[in-house]
């Protein structure tokens, strides 16, 4: 009996292994065609946090008459992990350079653009962009730059806008550094202190950023918190998003001793961007809330309570000045200069993730 | 019974009544063997078909053309010092839990049997109590802002900050581990024949030679259990360092979780995964046979 | 069974001293939680700004944890239920009968405690998202992640813990009085109902409130084979905690803090009552 049920075991294993090769190919939950407005379920989204206004996704709850249930993550990678392993959202925010890796693996669904006639607002930069021609897999949710914040009590007020404040070990050294726990942008970082592009697809560049995080005194590497540990004392300078800061920092008292700023050498530009997985299970409600979102007021709600810049032309009307005139918010023509988008590397991707891990230690 | 004058025929159906005994005792055993057939070993034989997988650039599973490969990974300079810090911190977690719980199972072993009671229902309710929440408790302890801060800057010691050290994990996993050295200590020790340590200690000058001849090897069944119920989580921790820990330096459970939700490296994940199993049953199997089986 | 008089000397203060020390080292931070999860200081939990109930208050209120304690407690009480009865049954088997291969299920048993929670996750994960996949290619039907998956992995490592609580207690148990009861009654069945099972019922019970607390108190595995909708009240603080520190936590922990005595206390009282009896 014993030796049946190890045969059984056996059998089952080989079965499941034999599946996977098999490998099955399939449209998705994306076949059915969606008109506007329409909903077939409730809407699971997957998305950054302090991301959305809750009260927003209230209101679109009460407008369509379906419950919406959030889920965080804290970077590309470990959203595009969940999405592989199988687990059903109907509307996920991936950055510009995961959307051309999603749509590489066939992740997302093409975008049924009769379902979401507010595509038109979008500003034609974001509408056809690099990272997804035509834009026929994403639509822009929001877009901002990777930067560092810090505390002027500890810095002074003179500070070098630079990575030196994390890598020169002469300017570093005056309270805690917290980095994005995130090899793109933080070996990015690295990168770009040392001049090179934070695209770079060669070898030693890569191991010269790595040896630069490895030496750099670095408190915490921190996908989550880095605004929190900002505000508490934990760290002086702070790796992180420029609306995350924006919007935490808003609260706080004596906000006006802490800056955000993208460092002179240059670093990340950023677009996050709705789309819908393959195997979404409510895809007709996930089209109708990316038509909500692109709406020009809704839009603007998103900007004027995340404060992340908004890809939406038509939203600008009703987005508060404030906001529009912040250059750290919306960086000028000749800062952008200096900004990159991260840009998939294909094969060469996973040397980011190995070496970064290295360093890390 | 069936009464039977006949010695072979009741050989034959006694032989037979056994062979009943022995089937329904495997019958009623049978949900499990199956439960844990499905559930556990295909599981483990699953791991052990990805480990030989190889990683597709997007971060996908290949599982035709199988390799060792990623077990040659396992001999990389950043895992040998990632498994040892893990080893080193788990090692230091037990002395340390042993150290402090044996002379605590020791005092509640020898108080009266109503003082006893109490004494460990006073465990119990930290042990039951939810391991997150206590480890959560040292998170608002060790900040700058935090109470051992705090109390040191009232001794003009100035700010500590503990948090996101290796220190802060190795104090987690002793508080979090303690009360599971301490139970199984205390049930050794509460069973263990006073009468002998009574006469060791009229036999002996030293009340030390009396504790090391008599009552340590008495109650090493207690140390053995407490030790792997200490040492075995402590190396796979993955809790305790995520939330005390800076992730500036990687332990073994955070670098396993890391290789499936933010590297992708499903193959490499697996063959840690399976390498740690495996050490770890051959250090409990290691461990039973010197320490005497008695969980 | 008396431990024998103790001599009263600097080693039994130093070890009194040691035993006061560590429920010191124990109660303290529990103690420091639930002060400050009256805590009116939103940003920083760690500094006192003024008492207040509101974060009790949220913590009704708010779906999110009101939906994670609904699913911690389907999930535990499922898989406490099954794992208990799978679990006695297992113990039963290996301690009161003898047939082949015994050894080898004795030591598939044993396996799930040994192996760190991490390992398991992995194998889980692995198994549902390779065994999903295969269904949706035989069948066409899709499954997904959620509180099955949950429950059936809590299922898995619990029946072990409860084997080995009850096996505890049948090791302890006289089997004489059983082979008695056998001789008496005239069926197995009737032997197992009317002796065998008030006997190794505190065995029983302590494997089930085992089972329970592990299921309640899991983390990584729960976060490996959770899906959207399908949080647990640990999963879902461990997020909150990775993403800033708050007098809500605060709160939240402690009202698992007093379910769990709760719970410990019904448990004493149930044992007490037992003993008595």
């Amino acid at each position: 009996m014993a030796s049946k049920l190890r045969l059984i075991a056996v059998l089952g294993v080989v079965a499941l292994v034999a599946a996977a090769c098999g490998g099955d190919d399939d449209a998705g939950g994306g076949d059915a065609t969606c008109e506007v407005d329409q909903t077939d379920g409730d809407l699971l989204l997957y998305n950054w946090s302090e991301y959305i206004d809750p009260d927003l996704l209230t209101a679109f709850a009460e407008q369509h008459g379906v419950t919406v249930s959030q889920t965080f993550y804290d970077s590309n990678e470990s959203m595009l992990a969940q999405i592989q392993m199988g687990q059903a959202y109907d509307v996920i925010v991936p950055s510009d350079y995961m959307v051309t890796i999603m749509v590489d693996d066939g992740l997302i669904v093409e975008l049924q653009r009769d379902a979401i006639p507010n595509l038109a607002n979008l500003d034609p930069t974001f509408a056809d962009p690099a990272y997804d021609p035509g834009g026929r897999y994403s639509a822009a949710y929001q877009w901002g730059t990777t930067g560092l914040a810090v505390d002027m009590d500890v810095v002074g007020e003179d500070f070098e806008p630079s990575w030196g404040l994390v890598f020169d070990p002469e300017l570093a050294g005056q309270g805690g550094i917290s980095m994005l726990n995130d090899p793109r942008e933080t070996m990015g970082a690295a990168l770009k202190y040392l001049g090179y592009s934070l695209n770079s697809t060669s070898l030693d560049e890569l191991q010269e950023a790595a040896d630069l995080v490895a030496a750099a005194n670095i408190t915490k590497f921190d996908s989550l918190q880095y605004t929190d540990d900002l505000i508490n004392g934990e760290v002086a300078v702070s790796h992180g998003f420029s609306g995350t800061f924006f919007f935490v920092i808003d609260d706080v008292d004596g906000w006006d001793r802490y800056a955000y700023f993208v460092p002179e050498e240059g670093g990340t530009v950023w677009v996050d961007n709705m789309s819908i997985p393959t195997n979404a299970e409510h895809p007709c409600t996930a089209h109708t809330f990316i038509n909500f979102i692109l709406d020009a007021e809704n839009g603007a709600a998103l900007t004027n309570w995340n404060y992340s810049a908004s890809p939406n032309e038509a939203a600008e009307e009703f987005i508060d000045p404030e906001i529009l005139e912040d250059e750290s918010i919306y960086p000028s023509e000749e800062s952008f200069e200096r900004l990159e988008f991260i840009v998939d590397t294909g094969d060469f991707e996973i040397n980011y993730t190995d070496y970064f891990s290295r360093a890390r230690n | 019974m069936v009464q039977t004058a006949d010695p072979v025929e009741r050989a034959s159906l006694e032989r037979g009544a056994r062979k009943a005994e022995s089937r329904r005792g495997f019958l009623i055993g049978l949900p499990a063997w199956i439960y844990l057939t499905i559930f556990f070993a295909i599981p483990l034989g699953i791991v052990f078909v990805y480990s030989l997988g190889t990683r597709t650039s997007t971060g996908a599973t290949r599982l035709e053309d199988l390799n060792f490969d990623s077990y040659a990974r396992l001999a990389e300079p950043l895992v040998r010092q990632i498994a040892w810090r893990s080893l080193t911190l788990a090692v230091i977690t037990t002395a340390l839990c042993l150290l402090i719980g044996y002379p605590f199972a020791y005092f509640v072993a020898t108080r009266s049997r109503a003082m006893r009671n109490v004494l460990l229902v006073l465990i119990m309710i930290p042990f039951w109590s939810n391991f997150l929440v206590r480890t959560y408790a040292w998170r608002v302890l060790l900040g700058s802002d935090g109470l051992v801060s705090q109390i040191t800057q009232l001794l003009g010691l100035g700010e500590t900050r503990l948090l996101f050290t290796p220190s802060a994990v190795l104090i987690g996993l002793v508080y979090g581990f303690l009360p599971f050295m301490i139970l199984p200590l205390y049930a050794s020790i509460e069973r263990m024949d006073w009468s002998l340590v009574e006469a060791g200690r009229d036999l002996y000058a030293s009340g030390w030679t009396a504790f090391r001849k008599i009552t340590w090897p008495l109650s090493r069944p207690g140390v053995v259990a407490g030790s792997i119920l200490v040492f075995i989580p402590a190396i796979g921790a993955y809790v305790t360092p995520a939330i005390l820990g800076g992730s500036t330096s990687t332990l073994l459970g955070q670098y396993v979780v890391d290789q499936f939700l933010a590297a992708r490296n499903w193959p490499f994940g697996s063959a840690l995964s399976f390498a740690i199993m495996s050490v770890m049953l051959l250090a409990t199997v290691i461990y039973f046979r010197v320490g005497g089986r008695n969980l | 069974m008396n431990a024998g008089r103790r001599r009263r000397g600097p080693v039994q203060r130093l070890l009194a001293a040691n035993a006061w020390l560590v429920y010191a080292f124990l109660y303290l931070p529990i103690l420091v939680l639930i002060a400050f999860s009256f805590n009116a200081n939103e940003r920083n939990v760690s500094v006192w700004t003024g008492g207040t109930l509101k974060w009790y208050g949220e913590v009704f209120q708010n779906p999110n944890v009101t939906g994670a304690i609904r699913n911690s407690l389907v999930v535990a009480f499922v898989a406490t239920l099954v794992s208990t009865v799978i679990g006695t049954a297992a113990a039963i088997s290996l301690e009161r009968f003898r047939y082949r291969g015994q050894r080898g299920y004795d030591g598939l048993l044993y396996m799930p405690v040994i192996i760190p929670d991490v390992t398991m996750a992995v194998m889980m994960l692995l198994f549902f998202a390779q065994g999903f996949a295969m269904i949706h290619g035989l069948f066409g039907v899709r499954f997904t992640f959620g509180l099955g998956t949950i429950a059936l992995s809590h299922i898995a490592f619990n029946i072990s813990f409860v084997a080995i609580v009850v096996r505890a207690r049948l090791g302890q148990m006289d089997p004489s009085i059983e082979e008695a009861a056998a001789d008496l009654y005239a069926g197995r069945w009737a032997t197992f109902r009317k002796v065998t099972l008030p006997m190794i019922l505190p065995g029983v019970l302590g494997g089930a409130l085992l089972a329970l607390t592990l299921s309640l108190d899991d983390v990584v595995i729960t976060s490996f084979v959770t899906g959207p909708g399908s949080t647990t009240l640990p999963v879902y603080v461990f997020g909150l905690v990775r993403r800033g520190v708050s007098p809500l936590i605060n709160a939240v922990s402690v009202l698992m803090l007093v379910a769990s005595m709760v719970l410990v206390g019904a448990s004493l009282m149930v044992q007490r009552a037992r003993s008595r009896s």
